[in-house]
């Protein structure tokens, strides 16, 4: 039985890895076929690097994604701490369930229905180039709003009320209690907000897809126009660059974590 | 407790005022252009011309039915191994279902039809062993097959951290009151891990049903599913009022689907933060 | 527990900063760049269709920025991007959404934009080799080619060519009967390997062909009865593709597929198996020419830009990447073009400029109702998908076991309900 469950996570991992290993693999074939490999050479990368077009969507890319997800997380970390004092409970079930639109809906109804937006503002505004760089932060920033709040919302359920009652009542204001007190409590909520964030929208491609404009192309989007076209060879380096380093900031971020775990549980112990 | 200040009150302000702005006014277009023609005048001609689509609809629940039916089939035994697994190779295997979800949807999807296609490396390779080519792409079994692929750790991901969470006592006591290990099964760990199982099918179904990249390349622009279809819509402002009516009716059968599924939860213990999520409640 | 959670918080804090280092490098060298005044020129044509630098060949987009700054003193930066159907650059122009100084439609789309009045008429001061370079038949009164425009008061002619039907040699023997029809296209026996258009007008453009059907035609009938054929065809494509083609085609994935001239080249480059004929049914002559829409914000310098490409070195470049036929008569008279063409492969260059072997016919502009129509035909060709007798089993088992699942738990719930309260 447990040489059956390890060959059958074995068995699944080695399908679901086979596609990107192969990837991987041939991005360093010489020839430029998936069918035969002819020789390692890094032509690939080094063409990939000459590639301004590649590299200026990479940029693009991480600029949005800074952009986006910093500006979502204030506005929710705010929105969270509004909302956590409402009093009204409709109005912040309400807020809460608009918010969460954009996580629910499926992507390209996100995309499309912003998209009908841009489009009528810009026939209304009689813009020419109204899509760019300010539609994609605007669409990107209401995406990773429901996870910013997501991640913030819970801290501010877990604070200790009367901490900010004891600061106001030790003279500060309550702007200033939030800041001094409860701001620090719920600083690791806005920081998984903020990464959650950051990496949405590294990642997305559908939304991207219905509110861009040639002028602002991202990774995602130049990876989908280059798979429509010819297919240069230089696409399979930029995919692998892109897993192994998926791979190394996961295995930081997990097994960091799990040093730190671990020191404790043998203090503990 | 105090009276809240000024500051309290306008600090949800702006999300609410973004919210309104770039949430609310989007559904309401996609409402108005559902029920409008091209002239602006109010129409139910949008809706009454689904009916072409009737199929592309069927096709499109079909396969994302099938395609989560299968994940789920493969996916939870998967995550149950995993769980079974020493602590340290609990965390790599981790790492390894997480890879595939982080990593575009757009690259995995590609380097699975480089692949699969007729002149792939998988049909190659069984040319050179002197069997027939198999035709994957371009055919309903590599649309569902491109689905199974990109979806999967999205079932296996909540329903691992669903396992993981399981207090082990509980197996413990059932094996005490002379359980057999499939009654274990079907009476302990099922029931207590079905939280997972729902949002991990609710985050297959849904990209599942509104894919069209996945369509469009293994698919070979043949299959036409709903996400095809609203896209290729979108392309031509003289079809944005049929797109955004598609685009509605989908979101609707979305909104019911997901209603079905949390049903299923609601008297058990699911959790509020498990409902509903994708990928992004699962940072590590 | 608590250090716990703040190494962490730590370690993605690290993460995060990682990440935005280069962020900020870049942004900051960004600046740096933005400080010099330069203009942008937003350039829309199809894919795989201009000289990109790539093996050695002549980067017509930098070339072009080099010259302009030498002989202007202005920086311009060209943004390049593509399109892959005549249909999305007009969805993309009209839906007013985006601007674009040059594009390059085909000869019928041109048409329709002239009539929509979404062109801006050239002024030909700033374009001196058009008359100069292209050939007669191509430009002004003289031209022969140019219905679409007559007397090219909108558009400079960039690259010519014609449909034909690319086949692999490996598959389809030398001796199949439909070889030189558009029947093979048709042809049950190459089931799955067949690639048709991606766009409504060349799709039909085939079907109507293959019939003897008028592809400009004012009936009704006619692209209904090319729609017939279409959906006739469909069980048999592999897929409707664009520019994922080339890929198909090279690494054997399908065997036949229909496309323009030129890009029949750039495959045999890399795969000699494959050949290419023109249907004797006669097929599609088309004129792909660069315009200037009234959006565009830099007329001049999208002018200069058109007059750059009509210069002998990057014409001949633009040429030898795309391996289109060229209106231009620097490039036709060039030796070293044609010798090249003959490196490629031997009857290539005759290949390419061969519009007298088989009858050719221009698309059209047509009628807004046409134009409607095609487009609702083209719905029901792409929307007219089977669903098998499979899924449907498949998802009626699916189904089946759900519902059983539903009514089991309720009913031991209800039993247990009872089970409990009895006692």
């Amino acid at each position: 039985m447990k040489f059956l469950s390890k060959f059958y996570i074995g068995l699944i991992f080695f399908l679901l890895y086979i596609p990107i290993i192969v990837l991987i693999v041939f991005s360093f074939n010489e020839s430029g076929s998936l069918a035969e490999f002819s020789g390692a050479s890094l032509v690939w990368y080094e063409e990939l690097f000459n590639d301004e077009e590649a590299l200026s969507s990479l940029l693009n890319s991480l600029i949005l994604a800074v952009s986006s997800s910093v500006i979502a997380t204030i506005i929710g970390t705010f929105g969270a701490l509004g909302l956590y004092r409402m009093k009204s409970k409709y109005v912040k079930g309400a807020v809460n369930t608009v918010t969460n639109i954009p996580m629910m809906n499926p992507d390209i109804v996100t995309g499309v229905s912003m998209m009908l937006l841009f489009v009528a503002v810009a026939g209304f505004l009689k813009s020419q180039s109204f899509f760019g760089f300010g539609t994609m932060l605007i669409a990107h920033v209401t995406f990773n709003l429901p996870y910013v709040l997501l991640s913030v919302m819970p801290r501010f359920r877990g604070l200790d009320k009367s901490l900010s009652e004891a600061a106001q009542d030790l003279g500060c204001t309550p702007a200033r209690a939030f800041f001094k007190v409860e701001l620090p409590e719920i600083v690791p909520g806005i920081v998984s907000g903020l990464m959650l964030g950051f990496t949405m929208s590294l990642d997305d491609f559908v939304i991207s897809h219905f509110v861009s404009s040639p002028d602002f192309q991202t990774l995602p989007l130049y990876v989908y126009n280059q798979t429509a076209h010819n297919v240069k060879f230089s696409m399979y380096a930029l995919s692998s660059l892109i897993v192994v380093a998926i791979l190394i900031i996961l295995l930081v971020v997990n097994f960091a974590g799990s040093v730190g775990r671990r020191k404790v549980s043998e203090k503990r112990g | 407790m105090r009276k809240n200040s000024l500051f309290q009150k306008i600090a949800a302000a702006p999300h609410i005022v973004w919210a309104i702005l770039f949430i609310v006014a989007p559904m309401i277009f996609v409402l108005y252009f559902a029920f409008t023609d091209a002239e602006g005048n109010f129409s139910f001609s949008n809706i009454s011309s689904l009916s072409q689509y009737g199929n592309v609809f069927i096709l499109s629940i079909a396969f994302a039915l099938i395609a989560t039916v299968i994940c789920l089939l493969i996916g939870y035994p998967l995550a149950y191994f995993m769980s079974k697994q020493s602590e340290r190779a609990q965390k790599i295997l981790m790492v390894l279902v997480m890879l595939p979800m982080w990593c575009n949807l757009l690259i995995r999807t590609y380097a699975l039809m480089a692949l699969l296609d007729n002149g792939g490396l998988l049909n190659s390779l069984l040319e050179k062993l002197g069997f027939d080519k198999i035709p994957i792409v371009g055919t309903n079994f590599g649309v569902i097959l491109g689905m199974i692929y990109d979806f999967l750790p999205y079932m296996v991901l909540p329903i691992f951290t669903a396992m993981t969470k399981l207090d082990k006592r509980y197996i413990e006591a059932s094996q005490d009151l002379g359980c057999t290990g499939f009654q274990t099964m079907t009476r302990v760990i099922m029931p207590l891990t079905v939280s997972g199982v729902v949002s991990g099918i609710t985050m297959v179904f849904v990209p599942s049903i509104s894919t069209f990249y996945i369509s469009q390349k293994l698919g070979a622009g043949k299959i036409d599913l709903v996400g095809d279809t609203i896209e290729r819509l979108f392309q031509n402002p003289s079809t944005y009022n049929v797109g955004a009516s598609i685009s509605l009716v989908m979101m609707v059968l979305i909104i019911i689907s997901v209603g079905i599924m949390n049903r299923f939860t609601d008297d058990d213990r699911a959790s509020d933060g498990d409902k509903g999520q994708k990928k992004g409640g699962f940072m590590p | 527990m608590k250090k716990n959670v703040n190494r962490r918080i730590f370690s993605l804090v690290i993460c995060f900063l990682c990440l935005m280092l280069p962020v900020t490098l870049s942004l900051s060298g960004c600046s740096a760049n933005g400080t010099t005044d330069s203009v942008t020129l937003y350039v829309y044509n199809w894919g795989e269709y201009i000289s990109d630098g790539s093996e050695g060949c002549l980067d017509s987009n930098k070339a072009f920025e080099e010259w302009y700054y030498e002989t202007y003193g202005v920086k311009v930066n060209v943004n390049y991007s593509t399109f892959s159907s005549n249909e999305s650059l007009y969805a993309k122009l009209s839906s007013g959404s985006v601007s674009y100084d040059v594009i390059v439609p085909s000869d019928y789309m041109i048409e329709r934009l002239i009539d929509e009045e979404l062109l801006a008429e050239l002024n030909y001061d700033n374009i001196p080799h058009a008359a100069e370079n292209l050939l007669p038949e191509f430009f002004g009164e003289t031209s022969v080619h140019s219905d679409y425009d007559p007397g090219n008061k909108y558009s400079v002619p960039y690259m010519y060519g014609m449909i034909g039907i690319i086949y692999n040699t490996t598959v389809i023997p030398e001796d199949e009967p439909n070889l030189g029809s558009w029947q093979l296209m048709w042809d049950e026996k190459y089931e799955g390997n067949i690639l048709q258009f991606n766009n409504s007008r060349d799709a039909f453009g085939s079907a109507q062909y293959f019939l003897g059907l008028d592809v400009n035609s004012d009936s009704d009938e006619d692209w209904r009865a090319a729609l017939e054929k279409l959906k006739e065809q469909k069980p048999i494509l592999q897929g409707y593709v664009m520019d994922e083609i080339y890929n198909k085609m090279e690494n054997g994935s399908a065997a036949i597929a229909a496309y323009y001239a030129g890009d029949y080249l750039a495959m045999y480059e890399n795969n000699s198996d494959l050949e290419f004929f023109y249907p004797e049914e006669g097929t599609n002559l088309y004129v792909d020419a660069m315009c200037i829409p009234k959006c565009a914000k830099n007329k001049e310098i999208a002018e200069r830009y058109i007059d750059f490409m009509l210069t002998e070195e990057p014409a001949v470049a633009n040429a030898e990447y795309t391996y289109y036929a060229s209106p231009n008569r620097v490039v036709v008279e060039s030796e070293e073009y044609i010798e090249y063409m003959g490196e490629i492969k031997e009857d290539a260059y005759e290949k390419m400029y061969d519009t007298g072997s088989v009858a050719t016919s221009t698309y059209r502009n047509l009628t807004g109702d046409k134009l409607l129509l095609i487009n609702t035909l083209w719905e029901e060709l792409k929307s007219d998908v089977t669903v098998s007798g499979a899924i449907y089993v498949m998802c009626g088992i699916i189904l089946a076991v759900l519902i059983a699942c539903a009514v089991a738990s309720y009913v031991k719930k209800a039993y247990r309900r009872k089970f409990y309260v009895s006692k």
